[in-house]
């Protein structure tokens, strides 16, 4: 049965593909063996799924009319240069990178796609050998459930709502997005868009979507405005380059993880009695007085004021809270 | 899927490919299609009846079947239109093109220039199918391509069975310590690597983060036998209680309400004003200590009290050391 029908797409393709005008329907019905066999009925409903079935295969089935003064009965072709896969001429190091690019998803639908792309590649003549190149490859996982119909809806450029909770909102809001592109940060995917409650540019954090993403227009009704730099749009993702230095105390002996990012200071009275003088660099100054308050009295910061003073409001708030209770 | 289409997806790839290569083993084709060579056999047997419109002499696929059946050999003739496999969907483009730039961000100065090489021919091949993937943009963190490699190489030991020594950092203790661990696994989860293992030190399964590990040495000692030792279940998240942790009340403000998303919150209560109320597990009370540092007068440790004392004795301490 599958055979048979496997049979019968393929010829229905390659009378497309190597006919050089439209060939209608009443043709079709001559050359293809089982629609040549089928009633009137059965054929047409045959014809009409084959077609769509090559479609969703990516064939690309053109709809024209043989004679431009007879529009009464139309013909199909597959147009050779949008059916066929342009040249590509990889070299060893190229066709491995290629390979292993194909290892990268560990999303099951993605990692598929690739797979299909690189069979195609092979089609194409491309031999991949792995060992051509030595590299250490990354891998990009996808498991927030939200991930699989915001990828379709940004493909599609299909309008979404979904439920949202930001982290400092007791429930989830509805909220309407035009889907931008997707965006993986630091492990962590999120979506790109206009939102059109806000009327603004807004990232959302996959993980803290709730629900089910739902489709909320059209395919195709919005265009991505032109110029619109995923990187940017989403820059305050990325943590702040670790350009900035602090001079700190710490015990001997603690503080190893503050000393990853450390070195001993240099200048005037390098180890003051009992303390470790270290310069530290650091991107944000809140998540370093974080980090810093972590080691309780085991450190201290010297400079500069706006993480030495940040330290110290806390860590009065907490001590006053002692004030307070006894 | 059902199985027509899909191999009449196989056939237009595998016609071309065939073709390019003039003849090609079965076992090869099978498993650069990833399917069992009966499969590509019966595929086969599908272009036995397809050919030019008509069918008739000459006009038929010419599938060398002895070849086929007696060196297990496949050689495909008079189908020249079609020599070139069908184009890459946009799915399959944007899917290859975004796991090439994850590929450029972890690598070196002398592999970049042929990834860059690789995604310029392969966009341009592409053509429209490619437009997706300017609307996918992956940020790597800092540290991806040690983590990247300790991965290969932790995953070479759980193949080989090999014992590793690591020196792993555990942030709540602050201390880097040298252990001996059997590896089980290494698993993606919550945006982490881990390496699931036994631990010697611990005596338990523990399970290290890879970019906590400042060091590992694959030894030559086979890893011991445990009975009963299964890889962990992450489907339930990383935090998994083991009952031993402590049972800790905190009332967040607005401000802190981050708190439940980051820790394993067994239940929580929303209070006036926006403010939160958890009851969550933590394993190391040093954790808690280093949270409520962290969280000052935004977060108020309600249970247990003997460690909100010890908390503010902490922050007395260190309000001293700046006189």
């Amino acid at each position: 049965m599958t055979a048979r029908k496997s049979e019968r797409l393929l010829n229905l393709l390659i009378t497309l593909l190597v006919s050089r005008t439209y060939v209608t329907k009443e043709r079709l019905r001559t050359v293809v063996e089982a629609y040549r066999e089928a009633g009137d009925e059965a054929f047409e409903k045959m014809f009409e799924r084959d077609k769509e079935e090559l479609r969703s295969l990516g064939v690309p089935i053109e709809v024209g009319f043989l004679d431009r003064a007879f529009e009464d009965e139309p013909g199909y072709r597959i147009e050779r240069s949008a059916f066929e896969l342009p040249d590509i001429d990889l070299t060893p190091e190229e066709a491995a990178v290629i390979g292993l690019a194909a290892r990268v998803w560990q999303h099951a639908g993605l990692a598929a796609a690739t797979s299909d792309a690189l069979v195609k590649l092979k089609a194409a003549g491309v031999s991949v050998d792995r060992a051509a190149l030595s590299v250490v490859q990354p891998q990009l996982s996808a498991e927030e459930p939200a991930f699989d119909p915001l990828w379709h809806a940004t493909r599609t450029r299909t309008p979404v709502t979904f439920g949202y909770r930001t982290s400092s909102a007791t429930r989830a809001a509805t909220r309407h997005l035009q889907p931008w592109g997707v965006v993986s940060s630091r492990g962590r995917w999120y979506v790109v868009g206009h939102d059109t409650d806000r009327g603004a540019p807004r990232v959302f954090r996959l993980s803290r979507v709730q629900g089910d993403v739902l489709l909320d227009g059209p395919a195709g009704s919005f265009e991505v405005p032109a110029g619109t730099v995923l990187r940017e749009v989403t820059r305050s993702l990325a943590p702040p380059p670790a350009d900035r230095t602090a001079e700190v105390l710490a015990r001997p002996g603690t503080a190893h993880g503050l000393r990853r990012h450390a070195q001993p200071a240099t200048g005037p009275d390098p180890r003051p009695a009992g303390w470790d003088r270290l310069s530290v660099t650091y991107g944000a100054g809140d998540a370093f007085a974080d980090e810093v308050l972590g080691y309780g009295a085991d450190v201290v910061v010297l400079a500069p004021d706006e993480v030495r003073d940040s330290v110290l409001r806390r860590l009065r708030e907490v001590a006053g809270a002692q004030e307070a209770a006894s | 899927m059902s199985g027509a289409r899909e191999q009449v997806s196989r056939l237009l790839a595998l016609v071309p490919y065939i073709q390019a290569r003039s003849e090609v083993s079965l076992e090869q084709a099978a498993t650069d299609f990833g399917v069992r060579p009966e499969q590509i056999a019966k595929d086969l047997n599908v272009l036995w009846f397809c050919g030019l419109p008509g069918l008739g002499m000459g006009d038929l696929i010419d599938v060398d079947m002895e070849a086929l059946e007696g060196e297990g050999v496949i050689r495909v003739s008079n189908a020249d239109y079609l020599s070139r496999p069908l184009r890459l969907d946009s799915s399959e483009a944007s899917a290859l093109i975004v796991a090439l730039r994850a590929l450029r961000e972890g690598s070196d100065d002398d592999v970049r220039p042929i990834v860059d090489r690789t995604l310029r021919k392969l966009e341009a091949a592409a053509g429209d199918g490619a437009a997706l993937a300017a609307q996918v943009e992956i940020r790597l963190p800092e540290q991806q391509s040690r983590v990247d490699e300790l991965r290969e190489r932790l995953t070479g030991a759980v193949t080989a069975k090999r014992q590793v020594k690591l020196d792993y950092y555990v942030p709540t203790r602050d201390e880097s310590t040298a252990r001996v661990v059997d590896p089980l696994r290494v698993v993606s989860a919550d945006g982490n690597t881990y390496l699931d293992a036994y631990c010697h030190l611990a005596e338990d399964q523990r399970l290290f983060r890879l970019d906590r590990i400042s060091s590992a040495q694959v030894l030559d000692s086979p890893v011991d036998r445990h009975a009963g030792l299964q890889p962990r279940d992450l489907a339930a998240g990383i935090f998994q209680p083991s009952g031993e942790e402590l049972l800790v009340t905190l009332r967040l403000d607005r401000s802190a309400r981050w708190v439940a998303e980051y820790y394993p919150v067994e239940r929580s209560r929303d209070e006036r004003g926006g403010g939160l109320t958890v009851w969550l597990r933590i394993g190391d009370p040093a954790l808690l200590t280093r949270l409520m540092l962290r969280l000052g007068a935004s977060a108020e440790l309600l249970e247990p009290a003997g460690l909100a004392e010890e908390v503010r004795t902490v922050a007395r301490q260190a309000l001293r050391n700046y006189g």
